[in-house]
């Protein structure tokens, strides 16, 4: 409750300090300053300090999962504004409106996370989506931004109606908006009910981009500004993530054997579609584009399971994948060149630069020692323990050793091949806090339990 | 007037939404499918309000049960016109840049 009501507090002053501050190093670090309060507001909160008491008449609940997962997005976005902020400057000129968008998006970010009634998780998805239609298409005069910032939106706006249909649907077989409704031991679902519950399954799939409807993501992801792919690929998505699973595992969680099917073939065919495709890729940003759809299929793997550490796991995924592509990203923006060649020996030229992107690279193909390997084994553990996902988790297996190749082309070129100096220009924060980061990606493959171990205690 | 007729009637303007989205070619015809799609979402809402209402008045005369649909009606309006703001805006921008609505010419990232 903290984190809710001062983010949007803090959305709105950003939009005013872009009235009254002149100076964007000003209007920067309040936001970052902004973000870190949010962070500390939020630890209290889950230390068991609330500020504010306010009956929610049972449609949001702040648990100690939902707790931890806001602190961990927000941790990340305040990393991603530390690396990042800065970037945003060659944008546009509305420089504090992004600040205050992202804080609004933030807003969104702990209703998806916290809900417990179809109002909420309706309202929280369309809070994250409206801002990141207007972050997509920030470059005004670029075409490409343009043609991006509409497709999302129309898409977008396409599957809410959809997603509204489904709880419509929803409320007619139930009578209430409460994903806690419980069916009786033998009562067969109503085919109201399956009907409703496609159409929040379609609609969410959507959102977080899984493989029939996947067809948005590379063009949106490619054509949108680097720094708002950066954060949209990553936050958002696990945070989308954290309500579908919510939304299905309180919901439809007894139901379980009537969309098992649909979320294995779901899951295959997003394995399958991303991690082919960005075989075949050769800008570096839309290779990052399909590689998060690829990542969403392992995501997936947990909503097949359902078990209780599917939550741990896909906690622990969403937190390996967000870091390791916010420093992608990071290093990304400041190339000049997105295609592979442009990483042609970028080694010799910022060693550390590009050993920390190695370790993100080997993070997200899952190379052990790393988080973004664990979580890959958490994920297949829970699909294997789940009984009959054997097939699935093979197919998985078989997928990531496909991702590898492409993964490992960038460090190939990084460290292999001859290439002119790319002439960028990073500070020394930067430098250090991808280097935290790097750390925060081994250490959380060496020590899981510094994170899981705050789900239970 | 059985809640079915409403319950048809919200289907029908939907579907009809859902193929406007699919066929037309223009930006703003496919967004007024959209926005058909949601009102009669909207539609459909109140109708089953009123059902579960006047099912839950029989057994109680005071209960509020199955007004709850109602609210939601008022939520589904203001993020309708938020969408509709940013939407409209996003199409203008579209506009002077090219001089055109049409999706047609949204060809330019698939290289």
């Amino acid at each position: 409750m903290n984190t809710l009501l001062i983010s949007a507090v803090l959305g709105v002053l950003m939009m005013f300090s872009g009235v009254l501050l002149k100076s964007r190093q000003v209007i920067r670090n309040l936001a970052i300053a902004g973000m870190a309060g949010l962070l500390l507001v939020n630890i209290l909160e889950l230390g068991g300090t609330t500020f504010f008491q306010i009956n929610t008449r049972d449609m949001m609940a702040f648990d100690r999962f939902s707790l931890l997962f806001i602190t961990v997005a927000i941790f990340s976005t305040l990393l991603y504004l530390v690396l990042s902020a800065k970037d945003m400057e060659k944008v546009g000129i509305n420089y504090a409106e992004y600040f205050a968008l992202l804080f609004f998006i933030v807003c969104g970010i702990v209703l998806v996370s916290s809900f417990k009634s179809l109002l909420i998780l309706f309202l929280g998805v369309e809070i994250i989506s409206i801002p990141l239609y207007i972050l997509t298409g920030s470059d005004k005069r670029n075409l490409k931004s343009n043609e991006a910032s509409l497709k999302y939106f129309l898409l977008g706006a396409f599957s809410t109606g959809l997603m509204l249909m489904g709880i419509a649907l929803l409320y007619g077989s139930t009578g209430t908006f409460s994903t806690s409704f419980r069916l009786g031991p033998d009562v067969k679902p109503s085919a109201l009910m399956i009907a409703g519950m496609l159409l929040l399954f379609f609609s969410m799939s959507f959102k977080v981009s899984l493989a029939p409807f996947h067809f948005w993501t590379p063009d949106v992801y490619d054509g949108a500004p680097t720094v708002f792919t950066s954060f949209m690929a990553t936050i958002v998505k696990a945070a989308v993530f954290i309500g579908f699973i919510r939304l299905f595992n309180n919901a439809f969680g007894l139901m379980h054997g009537q969309w098992q099917l649909i979320a294995a073939i779901i899951t295959a065919a997003t394995l399958f579609i991303g991690n082919i495709t960005a075989v075949f890729q050769q800008s570096v940003k839309r290779m990052l584009a399909y590689s998060s759809i690829a990542q969403a299929g392992f995501m997936m793997l947990s909503l097949y399971a359902l078990s209780a550490e599917a939550y741990e796991g896909l906690l622990l995924y969403t937190v390996a994948y967000s870091l390791a592509t916010i420093g992608i990203f990071a290093v990304l923006i400041k190339m000049n060149d997105y295609t592979f060649s442009g990483f042609n020996g970028f080694a010799r030229y910022h060693p550390l630069l590009a050993a920390t992107t190695t370790v993100f690279l080997l993070s997200l193909a899952g190379i052990p020692l790393t988080s973004g390997f664990l979580s890959k084994f958490y994920m297949l553990k829970i699909t294997l323990a789940s009984g009959k996902g054997m097939w699935l988790a093979v197919f998985a297996v078989f997928m990531a050793a496909v991702s590898v190749y492409y993964y490992f082309r960038v460090i190939q070129a990084m460290y292999f091949k001859e290439g002119d100096d790319p002439k960028i220009q990073v500070t020394t924060t930067f430098k250090w806090t991808l280097v935290v980061l790097a750390a925060l990606v081994i250490l959380l493959g060496v020590f899981p339990n510094l994170l899981l171990y705050w789900v239970y205690f | 007037m059985p809640v079915n007729y409403y319950i048809f009637l919200a289907i029908a303007l939907f579907s009809i939404g859902i193929v406007g989205v699919l066929t037309r070619r223009n930006a703003i015809i496919i967004f007024m499918c959209i926005e058909l799609m949601l009102n009669a979402v909207n539609l459909m809402l109140v109708a089953f309000s009123k059902m579960h209402h006047a099912k839950a008045l029989a057994a109680d005369a005071a209960t509020t049960v199955g007004t709850d649909g109602q609210l939601f009606v008022f939520f589904i309006m203001v993020v309708a016109a938020a969408e509709v703001s940013v939407g409209l805006a996003i199409i203008v921008m579209m506009y002077r840049n090219i001089h055109s609505v049409d999706v047609n010419f949204l060809n330019r990232l698939k290289h």
